[in-house]
């Protein structure tokens, strides 16, 4: 059941994928795309995939949307955070690397933590080991873990949990 | 008016892909110089879009794509090489 | 209009070019110039293909589609990076004023030290990794 599930999203990706590539749509084409994407979905020997763990409810997908948005206003404030450390005389920096522990299980909710982590203002995700991530922090506000998990996933986690747990 | 903005745009975005090469060229150690290829990657793709633009030829639009896929498992490959884990 | 619109988000993404080149020259160690180089690309990258989209809307598909897979893909090359660099971090002169991933990898190492010690086989939990 659940590699239905992976199955019909890799479809629908690949076929997406294809209908923009393609973009003056002819039935043909379109057609051809959907062949393709179902023989590559319908494979028998399917891995594991990451796509298996996201939740396709309502909810979810409203949190998804949220999510985006959430994503947007951090890259947004962290190419500013960037601009300000960079274009200052003073280059005002203090890095390290703390440790920060995630609730979230599966593997895709832990990538996209980690990716979300380096696009926002001043971290980047060096390792991840369970769930303990190791950040890159370019100013770092406080070493103990509790609070460095405060401030770094404490945005993400809480729709990441509903997304993809 | 449209253009002119755009032609800065793309002076701009090839003046920042020179800037990069010098920190390509300057290194000092091989991490550094993937770190600077890694952004060079992204702003040449981002190039090869604006050059699809200014000559009007669609398909250089998925010359970028491919240049990005190829550009970001190459940069992988030499990270996971330094790593000493390929 | 909408190309007066699109140059000028262009003209912005490669303002963040520009930025995030700057901060690969300006910054003093391998990890700092990544924080420069990730973030301000990806953005950059996304304003400036959103923009030429908005010029010539038949590029729209694929460069929004191009922007995604950027946005997506930019931060696992920073993070296998930074775990390259993690290993050199010495060599590098890099200064992380704490450090826990060094200090977990020497408890490992600690820990491993005395499994071998006591005499059990204990798991090689570093494998294939520079620590100089």
């Amino acid at each position: 059941m659940k590699t239905l599930k992976a199955r019909v999203l890799v479809f629908l990706t690949l076929w997406g994928v294809w209908l923009v590539l393609t973009a003056p749509w002819s039935v043909q084409e379109a057609a051809a795309g959907a062949v393709a994407a179902f023989l590559i979905a319908a494979l028998p020997f399917f891995p594991s995939s990451p796509l298996e763990d996201l939740r396709l409810s309502p909810k979810a997908l409203l949190y998804v949307v949220a999510y985006a948005f959430v994503f947007l206003k951090a890259l947004v404030l962290s190419n500013l955070d960037v601009a300000f450390r960079v274009l200052h005389p003073k280059l005002p920096i203090a890095p390290g690397i703390v440790k920060v522990k995630t609730k979230l299980k599966t593997p895709l909710g832990r990538l996209l933590l980690a990716n979300s982590i380096t696009l926002t203002p001043g971290t980047i995700t060096v390792e991840t080991r369970g769930q303990d991530l190791y950040v890159h922090w370019i100013k770092v506000a406080d070493a103990d873990p509790v609070a460095a998990t405060e401030a770094i996933v404490g945005d993400f986690e809480k729709y990441l949990e509903v997304i993809c747990g | 008016m449209a253009d002119a903005i755009f032609i800065a745009a793309v002076s701009l975005a090839a003046l920042s892909l020179l800037l990069a090469g010098i920190r390509l060229a300057k290194g000092p150690w091989a991490i550094d110089r993937t770190v600077a290829l890694d952004a060079m990657t992204i702003m040449a793709s981002s190039l090869i879009v604006a050059f699809a633009l200014l000559s009007g030829r669609r398909i250089y639009v998925d010359v970028a794509l491919v240049y990005g896929l190829v550009g970001f498992a190459g940069v992988v490959a030499l990270a996971r090489y330094l790593e000493g884990g390929l | 209009m909408a190309a007066i619109i699109g140059a000028s988000l262009s003209l912005v993404g490669s303002l963040f070019f520009l930025l995030s080149a700057i901060g690969l020259l300006r910054m003093p160690d391998a990890f700092n110039r990544m924080q420069a180089g990730t973030k301000a690309t990806t953005l950059g990258s996304m304003l400036f293909l959103v923009g030429i989209g908005l010029m010539r809307p038949d590029f729209l598909g694929r460069a929004l589609l191009l922007a995604g897979f950027i946005a997506l893909t930019n931060p696992v090359s920073s993070n296998a990076l930074a775990r390259a660099a993690h290993g050199y971090r010495k060599r590098l002169g890099a200064k992380l004023a704490p450090d826990a991933l060094a200090e977990d990898d020497e408890a490992l190492a600690a820990a491993a030290v005395r499994d071998a010690a006591a005499g059990s086989q204990a798991p090689r939990v570093q494998e294939g990794r520079h620590v100089d």
